[in-house]
């Protein structure tokens, strides 16, 4: 089945799988009709619970396209998240903008940062991309703070969350949940189609070997700058919807923890892979929600731990691990 | 005049502060190639533990000697613990598996600890030196002191001892150190050992000024990124004149430009690194990185 020996592994799509029956759609579409079943079976607040693992899922696979998929590390992608949520939280509060329009003008400056932050940080080694991040994700909450007048200082900022259409008959959280769900599946489809084109052939190739992608006539800094501005839009797009879904934002929602811990569920998830973020997202999601009975530090140790042990004995993570039981499932040719 | 000068006395102040954690830093760098990003978290829990020993009863003094042993033996550890698995992996490995023990210290820290703030003793008598208009803290004279001090003992322990020629040729060659005889793994070991313990200098320097706790080290730790970023990662004596150009830096824009103020302060070293990763990617005191195919 597969074509290559790499070290990560390649999603389904660049496989050529020929005519026959791809057994992962058939997943996907099992998986997509459970979420669309679920919010009808579930109580309110575990269908918020689940379009919260959404909302980090987008922002997942932004991540990943850079760290999995391009090789670069970001350790200030809550930065971005929260420049989509603050974007469309101000065109909310000042400008009474309607919902939908948010999402494409939070996403668009997400990704022009990106790319004025990207220009001078990619030019460099991959590490000092991770520093340059940081310092940027921890300077950010004093800046939210500073201007007040547009994004309501250490207070923030509350708005009302999208109403569901009378047509429709569902209640908010639903509505919420399938708006959700609707941005995670066009982001899915980008990132899977981003992928699949010459793009992400040449972020594959400079992950894996940067002079040798250089020696083949892949621009290393265009492409870095790219993968960094595109990982940025869809962090933004992400925090655009947590502001519709939280109908809150303030500071001290994205400080530096919420960039590593989005680094953290990647890494556990799954580097390099399509469904990774999915399972980082609901990592991110409840392996605090679940720890903090014991101990407040709990989810912090775990993921600690985990991160590292990851790294040591399944570099793909979750998605890989799942990946590699299925290969050992004897199929008919 | 007086009044720039004393800005530029408590901007020294903070950067030997920033310098200490830089110099920790770049301990790391020179001899494995790893930016260790929880190298301010282990200086915080180095803190606690020297903050456990005063709660004991220990003098402080005492209680130092414990943390810088029990940090260096710590460092060495997590060298062969964590580190050495992943030697020779990709940077992007090795700097997450750094952010996981980051993370992981963190936690295990407010964990042991709890997340209140604690009193951390001030080693340096309260007073200060007035002289021409400007007063300068014992405690400021203290931390420049203990700084100058660490540095002159690193300067010391590479160019004067065995140990020091040894690691020095691991960090300029590890694979012909290791044809000549030098123990590798056991000097990269010491050189986190090393780091650990000067971390710990820093820890305990900085937690009297701010407080005592998990995040602690989280606000410095940005800091020492630039000092080492300005001074060169590969440049113990930059680490030190980065940190103390930042501390000034940083001390300058806070009192000098209105539209920084005390609170978009940390502005300042994203500004620093950013310039220097643009102007002289090397810092001013490291040596540009060839790269052979």
């Amino acid at each position: 089945m597969s074509t290559t020996k790499a070290k990560v592994e390649r999603p389904a799509s660049v496989r050529k799988g020929g005519g026959r029956f791809d057994w992962r759609w058939a997943g996907l579409a099992a998986l997509l009709a459970a979420a669309v079943y679920a919010p009808f079976q579930l109580v309110p607040f575990h269908v918020f619970q689940l379009t919260m693992v959404l909302v980090y899922a987008v922002a997942l696979l932004g991540l990943n396209l850079l760290v999995g998929h391009a090789g670069q590390i970001s350790l200030g992608h809550g930065a971005f998240f929260a420049i989509g949520a603050y974007t469309c939280a101000i065109l909310l509060d000042r400008f009474d903008l309607p919902y939908p329009l948010t999402l494409p003008l939070a996403a668009a400056v997400a990704f022009v940062l990106g790319l004025a932050l990207g220009v001078p940080a990619m030019r460099l080694r991959g590490l000092y991309l991770a520093l340059v991040t940081l310092a940027i994700a921890i300077f950010l909450v004093p800046l939210l703070k500073r201007f007040e007048e547009l994004t309501g200082g250490s207070m923030g900022l509350t708005l009302a969350k999208p109403t569901p259409p009378a047509w429709s008959g569902l209640a908010e959280d639903q509505w919420l949940y399938f708006l959700t769900l609707a941005v995670a599946v066009a982001a899915f489809l980008l990132a899977a189609s981003l992928l699949r084109s010459r793009v992400g052939r040449a972020l594959h190739a400079l992950r894996d070997n940067e002079i040798a992608a250089e020696v083949m006539g892949v621009r290393l800094s265009f492409y870095k700058t790219l993968a960094f501005a595109w990982s940025a839009m869809f962090a933004g797009a992400a925090g655009c919807v947590y502001t519709w879904v939280i109908g809150f934002v303030s500071p001290d929602s994205f400080t530096v923890n919420l960039s590593i811990t989005l680094l953290a569920g990647l890494v556990v998830g799954g580097l390099g892979s399509l469904s990774g973020p999915v399972l980082g997202g609901l990592f991110v999601m409840f392996v605090p929600s679940i720890s903090q009975d014991i101990n407040d530090a709990a989810p912090g140790v775990i993921f600690g731990l985990l991160i590292i042990a990851v790294m040591y004995v399944a570099p793909t993570g979750l998605a890989g691990l799942a990946g590699r039981l299925i290969k050992k499932i004897p199929r008919k040719e | 005049m007086a009044a720039f000068l004393q800005q530029v006395v408590e901007g020294l102040g903070a950067g030997a502060i920033y310098a200490s954690l830089a110099l920790a830093l770049v301990l790391i760098y020179q001899f494995t190639g790893i930016v260790n990003f929880a190298q301010g978290e282990l200086a915080m829990f180095s803190t606690y533990i020297a903050w456990q020993c005063v709660a004991a009863g220990m003098p402080f003094w005492l209680a130092l000697v414990v943390t810088l042993a029990v940090s260096f033996a710590g460092g060495m550890l997590i060298e062969r613990i964590i580190i050495r698995p992943v030697e020779g992996a990709p940077e992007l490995t090795i700097v997450i598996v750094t952010v996981g023990l980051f993370i992981f210290v963190n936690a295990a820290a407010g964990w042991i600890w709890t997340f209140l703030i604690k009193d951390f003793p001030n080693p340096f008598p309260g007073g200060a030196l007035e002289a021409a208009g400007i007063s300068v803290n014992f405690s400021t004279l203290g931390v420049l002191g203990v700084v100058a001090l660490v540095m002159g003992l690193l300067y010391l322990l590479f160019q004067y001892t065995k140990i020091g020629l040894g690691m020095r040729a691991v960090a300029a060659n590890p694979a012909s150190a290791r044809l000549v005889g030098i123990r590798v793994g056991r000097t990269l070991a010491l050189g986190w050992g090393l780091a650990a313990t000067v971390g710990a200098v820093s820890g305990v320097l900085v937690a009297p000024l701010l407080f005592l706790e998990p995040n602690m080290m989280g606000g410095v730790l940005i800091y020492a990124f630039a000092a080492a970023t300005l001074g060169g990662f590969d440049s113990p004596l930059g680490a030190v004149v980065g940190g103390l150009v930042v501390g000034v830096a940083e001390t300058l824009a806070g009192a000098y430009v209105g539209f920084i103020g005390s609170d978009l302060k940390v502005g300042v070293p994203l500004v620093i690194i950013l310039g220097v990763l643009l102007l002289r990617p090397q810092g001013l005191f490291g040596r540009a990185a060839v790269e052979r195919a």
